[in-house]
């Protein structure tokens, strides 16, 4: 896909996730604005996958993880814009009787995910099963997650982080959204953790920094760095530098946007300055 | 009264190891995870003839839970093996969201539940397990009575597509089912003696005790059906329901909490269905402390006297 045509899949989900937490009322909208770059990157143009025909086990296919689910709005926006399934039904998010929980789940058998994520610091130790499960069926695809880096608070990361490098879990992913940011502050003031790069690199792990998290080239290249770092001993980090809301100005710069929605006048702002693209649901 | 004979004291992990080591050979989706005790759960043979599938985690047991997830997307049939503690209670959020709500074909299997984990005392003698792990929606409890039925039960379950714990012990206790395991079917009751006058329902070490009341029980002219509740969840109701309507009164028996355990459910049967006196057997809401297996079971009332003193108590109240 044309750079052009990436940018403009990216527009159209940060209109839908804006339309998605404004008509509910809730949701979290910036985290999923921050990630946005990444998703439609690793969906629309780095990982191989099938979403005309989404099967669990994924044989054969890349598979990404969403462990901090609370960034739902871009993931259901990927997936359905990926094709699996109707994108009128991110109409129903948040809504009773929909597919399209608060927080993913495959409780309803969304096409497009593999486990319910929301309590945070599970995603690390699933994606180190299945890509485990890639290696006992011999299939060379690689396991993508992504992470929230308040999310590395939770200890059970850190189980995962030293087990993938102790037993070379070397088809595996996983991005760090670091925005420095997280619901009652930065990152900083509420658990400053030092450096992420230190840390991970104490563990075992290849690091790699993507400073411009919101650039589509700088992520995609950080990808494809990532990709050919696979199958040599080694999990691999890519610690993505982005910021929390970024696409709509007043949500940039703050981390009270992580978990509250825009009202109308707020919305409006924030479609002017995302302009239709793909067409909205 | 139907007899039972021990064939000889064999503790039920042993059972669990000899029941994977078993499915090693037999099914190749079937991997092991284990949090730093291989051999206290027996897998020690598994391991060693299926490498490739066998997953040392170290002491790390939320990890094992979420790895055990990731391993059924790609057809894999994970089985943790850790104590009962650290396989429920410490790991809850993780089994809750990662394989109850996530619907992942996972086998918890946990060894030294309850008191007669003996002299380590109370940090590591769960007796919360079963009622935290029925609660979960869709979660198959297993809690089967001897070695031979917790070989069969743990083949079983590799056969059942779903979330399953399978809860077992560390002492070596009465070895009487059938060898071949013959019987044992996930959900299904076992009637093991037929009587008139009282029901016995018992689960896990228990069940052997509840024998031992039994025949207590009939030299004095009392005929008790003893009835092994192996699945606790999804509960036998049919089984107790027959049983019931023709005694008239239970006696439920577990080492376990008298909060959420098997006492709990098959009150909750009858008070909706077919209201009975009934009388637990069980701990009465307490930790349980350091001591051999034995001084333990008769310190908090969890043994063959026990029962049969209930049993009489509850046949007053009819």
């Amino acid at each position: 896909m044309s750079q052009q045509d990436l940018q403009a899949v990216v527009t159209q989900v940060r209109r839908d996730i804006v339309r998605m937490v404004h008509a509910v009322n809730s949701g979290h909208p910036g985290g999923s604005l921050g990630c946005t770059e990444f998703l439609v990157a690793l969906y629309f143009e780095h990982m191989n996958h099938n979403a005309k025909a989404f099967n669990m086990d994924g044989t054969g296919e890349d598979l990404f993880f969403l462990s901090n689910g609370h960034i739902s709005p871009v993931i259901y926006s990927v997936l359905a814009r990926s094709g699996y399934f109707p994108v009128e039904e991110l109409a129903t998010f948040r809504k009773l009787n929909t597919r399209l929980q608060g927080h993913p789940t495959t409780h309803d058998n969304l096409p497009g995910i593999r486990i319910a994520s929301g309590s945070l610091g599970q995603g690390m130790s699933v994606a180190i099963g299945a890509a485990e499960a890639k290696k006992l069926n011999g299939d060379k695809s690689t396991i993508y997650t992504l992470h929230g880096d308040g999310e590395l608070q939770e200890g059970q990361i850190w189980e995962a982080a030293m087990y993938a490098s102790a037993k070379k879990v070397d088809n595996l992913i996983c991005t760090v959204d670091v925005n420095d940011a997280q619901i009652d502050g930065s990152t900083d003031q509420v658990l400053a953790m030092g450096s992420l790069n230190a840390k991970f690199t104490a563990f075992g792990w290849h690091v790699i920094e993507v400073a411009e998290g919101n650039n589509l080239q700088a992520v995609l290249a950080g990808l494809k760095q990532a990709k050919l770092a696979t199958g040599q001993g080694k999990p691999i980090c890519i610690l993505m530098h982005t910021e929390m809301g970024n696409g709509v100005d007043f949500m940039m710069g703050s981390h009270k946007w992580h978990g509250i929605a825009p009202n109308d006048e707020q919305l409006a702002s924030a479609l002017a300055q995302n302009p239709e693209t793909l067409g909205d649901y | 009264m139907k007899k039972y004979t021990n064939t000889g004291n064999k503790d039920t992990r042993s059972g669990f190891g000899a029941g994977l080591h078993e499915l090693g050979k037999t099914n190749e989706n079937v991997v092991a995870l284990c949090a730093d005790l291989t051999g206290s759960l027996k897998m020690n043979a598994f391991a060693d003839e299926n490498p490739d599938r066998f997953f040392q985690v170290g002491i790390a047991e939320a990890n094992m839970m979420g790895i055990a997830a990731g391993l059924t997307i790609g057809g894999k049939i994970p089985f943790t093996g850790t104590f009962a503690n650290f396989s429920t209670g410490r790991v809850y959020d993780q089994i809750r969201q990662s394989i109850a709500y996530s619907g992942k074909n996972v086998k918890i299997c946990a060894s030294h539940a309850g008191l007669t984990l003996g002299e380590d005392g109370a940090t590591h003698q769960i007796l919360e397990d079963i009622g935290l792990m029925k609660m979960l929606p869709h979660m198959v409890v297993i809690n089967p009575c001897d070695y031979n039925q917790t070989k069969a039960a743990t083949k079983a379950i590799a056969e059942y597509e779903g979330p399953v714990y399978l809860r077992f012990g560390r002492p070596s206790v009465a070895n009487f089912t059938p060898e071949n395991g013959e019987g044992f079917t996930i959900g299904k009751a076992d009637v093991l003696t037929e009587g008139s006058d009282i029901t016995i329902i018992a689960t896990g070490h228990l069940v052997w005790e509840a024998l031992q009341a039994a025949e207590a029980l009939e030299a004095q002219g009392v005929h008790a059906e003893v009835i092994n509740m192996h699945t606790i969840k999804p509960l036998d109701e049919a089984a107790i329901l027959a049983s019931v309507g023709k005694t008239g009164c239970v006696v439920t028996a577990e080492e376990h909490n008298r909060f959420g355990g098997l006492g709990e459910s098959v009150a909750q049967v009858l008070t909706t269905q077919l209201p009975a006196p009934q009388e637990f057997v069980a701990v009465n809401d307490s930790f349980g402390e350091s001591g051999t297996p034995a001084q333990l079971m008769e310190k908090y009332g969890l043994n063959a006297a026990a029962i049969e003193a209930a049993a009489k108590k509850v046949m007053a109240r009819k």
